[in-house]
């Protein structure tokens, strides 16, 4: 019998911790596929964070090296700067890549690092159990804005992709989602070009993964993936935000 | 190979970059602007890398990636820097990821000034970031000692897989003396870690982490940690001592204050006063071992360090309680004198009776 369907290699054979719906488990997948259908699961380096994804050395079946909070993108230039010829990404939620990590993660994309790096956007800070992150949405409830996200009070949501843009290093950036089987097919194909941006070592590639967290959204998961497509996407369009690859486009 | 004369951040650079360091990522402060300055153009020399940071908790972190890498790599700093640095020397130590790093101290607290000062020895030797941690402390006094115990940070990070700090100071960074540096290591001929992220070529994938969730692994990994520091305090405790054979009263100091404090016993020798010196080479692991032999037949310490009091506290403990230890402390700012040090030296030498009986008799005016 043909097989059609099987676990992407660069995954382990791990349970996933991630709550039910959560969409950390997607796009770990999608990252696995694309690391497996590149075949470049033998140099790939990633760097998990501080955040739900912490474990995620757990799943990914490549060699990993764990980052202090923020700073992923900083440890990324350390690795990428002495394996010239590996694959290195990081992987990194809002809080992470966008609140403490700011600087990093723009100096980062201003060098042209020749990084991947992969921003799951929830729109909360998952793992400390659900404060305002810096994309948390005007109105938005968290347990550090209990009435809601003010924005005279707490600051507008704060679009790391788009300033990314303004960095001159950067070549490759676009946001997506996991919200319907179709954005999920967008999704992975973003995060194969991010990759290929860095094999052929091109400077700094970025994709935003607009992302449910049912948990701390209070939200069912059905409910959460609708919010996802709807809600998520007023403050954060999806789509190409920078291209300068000069690949084919598709 | 002949003697070079070199201002002493130079000699820092120049000792990591024949260490085998290829790797160099900081962010500029003074007084070790001159450091950053001279790796970036000697680094491009043998095929190097020179990453400015945008701030110091970027430069540690590149150094951890390149650490995970398997290279020898070093940043520099100076007190409000090596602040920012400490998370990332937490990491360090809890990732068992080797790395040398400097700090050339100057006056705090805050932004203070740019004086030479050594009031960062607490943050040095306690840890200084989160968590049951040590990093391996090395206080050179000399140019050629600074060359010598660079070369030699980068052996014991690797041996040890544990950050390793050089404390200077700014007075350090700019004097010039001749120095002789030793034949350059080719990095290809260290010899190869076995626990480096480099890809999962024909082997099983690896993690280097430091988030051990489960108490007793965490616990497991701490004593392992313990054990190392253990093997460290045993094995590379180093100090020096000057004239310490019929001395009684003993001067401890370190780096700059101690090449001041050597000034001072000459002064005082002179005078027939019977002074020697301690100084700690390592700050961590800190020579106890020889202070508290000494303890056993000098009665009187002298601590003199520019900072209000900190390694004083090392050597009461390592003294326990056997010898009177005083302090002569300056916190940053000034440069003390030989001259100044020479003072408290005698102050506490007769004070203590310890002169032999004909100075008894010179000081009491020759009346006996
Ligand atoms: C220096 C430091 N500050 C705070 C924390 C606590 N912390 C861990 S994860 C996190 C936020 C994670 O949020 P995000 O990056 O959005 O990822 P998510 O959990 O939502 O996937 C925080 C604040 C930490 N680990 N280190
Ligand atoms: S808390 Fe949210 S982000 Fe974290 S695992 Fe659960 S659903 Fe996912």
């Amino acid at each position: 019998m043909k097989k059609i369907f099987e676990a992407p290699k660069s995954l382990k054979e791990n349970l996933f911790h991630y709550c039910p719906g959560c969409g950390h488990s997607i796009i770990h997948r999608l990252v696995a596929e694309v690391i497996d259908e590149l075949g470049i699961q033998e140099r790939t380096i990633g760097v998990p964070p501080a955040g739900c994804a912490v474990l995620a050395y757990n799943y990914f079946d490549v060699d990993t090296g764990e980052a202090p909070h923020g700073r992923a993108l900083a440890v990324a230039t350390g690795l990428k700067r002495v394996l010239k010829d590996h694959v290195v990404f990081t992987y990194q939620g809002d809080g992470d890549i966008a609140a403490i990590g700011t600087a990093e993660s723009i100096h980062a994309a201003n060098r042209g690092e020749k990084v991947t790096a992969i921003f799951v956007n929830n729109g909360t800070y998952g793992m400390t159990g659900g404060q305002m992150a810096p994309t948390t949405l005007p109105g938005m409830g968290s347990t550090t804005t209990p009435g809601g996200r003010d924005v005279v009070r707490d600051g507008q949501p704060l679009d790391l992709t788009q300033m990314l843009g303004q960095a001159k290093g950067s070549v490759f950036l676009e946001r997506v989602s996991v919200a319907t089987p179709k954005h999920i097919r967008r999704a992975k194909k973003a995060i194969k070009k991010a990759f290929q941006v860095q094999l052929d070592g091109l400077g700094f590639a970025l994709v935003e993964v607009l992302s449910p967290c049912p948990t701390n959204w209070k939200m069912d998961p059905v409910a959460a993936y609708e919010w996802t497509d709807k809600e998520m996407t007023k403050i954060f369009p999806l789509g190409v935000i920078k291209d300068i690859t000069g690949y084919d486009k598709d | 190979m002949p003697k070079q004369l070199m201002r002493g951040s130079h000699v820092l650079g120049e000792a990591a970059v024949r260490a085998g360091c290829r790797y160099y990522f900081g962010y500029p402060i003074t007084p070790q602007n001159e450091v950053p300055e001279y790796m970036s153009g000697r680094l491009i020399q043998v095929g190097g890398t020179f990453v400015q940071a945008e701030s110091e908790l970027a430069s540690i972190n590149m150094v951890i990636g390149a650490a995970m890498a398997g290279a020898r790599v070093m940043t520099t700093s100076s007190s409000p820097g090596i602040s920012l640095m400490q998370e990332g020397l937490s990491y360090l130590a809890g990732l068992e990821l080797p790395a040398v790093i400097a700090n050339v101290v100057r006056g705090g607290p805050g932004l203070g000034n740019i004086a030479p000062a050594q009031s960062d020895y607490f943050q040095a030797t306690r840890g200084g970031g989160h968590g049951d941690y040590r990093t391996i402390v090395l206080a050179p006094a000399s140019c050629q000692e600074l060359c010598d115990l660079t070369i030699k940070a980068f052996d014991l990070a690797d041996k040890y897989r544990n950050p390793v700090m050089i404390m200077g100071d700014g007075m350090m960074g700019q004097m010039m003396e001749p120095v002789e540096f030793p034949e350059p290591i080719d990095p290809a001929d260290l010899p190869v870690k076995d626990w480096t992220l480099t890809g999962a070529k024909g082997r099983p994938s690896r993690v280097i982490l430091s988030l051990l969730l489960a108490p007793k692994v965490l616990e497991d990994h701490n004593f392992k940690l313990v054990r190392k520091y253990d093997a460290v305090v045993r094995n590379e405790t180093d100090w020096e001592e000057y004239m310490l054979e019929d001395a009684r009263q003993v001067v401890v100091a370190y780096g700059t204050a101690a090449r001041i404090a050597k000034g001072a016993i000459k002064r005082v020798r002179e005078m027939g006063l019977k002074v020697g010196l301690l100084r700690p080479k390592t700050l961590w692991p800190f020579p106890e071992k020889p202070l508290k032999e000494l303890s056993r037949v000098v009665r009187q310490l002298l601590v003199f360090e520019m900072s209000a009091g900190q390694m004083v506290e090392d050597v009461k403990m390592a003294v326990e309680g056997q010898a009177q230890v005083h302090l002569y402390g300056r916190p940053g700012g000034v440069i003390p004198t030989p001259d100044e040090v020479a003072h408290q030296i005698s102050h506490y030498y007769y004070q203590a009776g310890l002169m032999d009986r004909d100075q008894q008799g010179e000081r009491l005016g020759g009346a006996a």
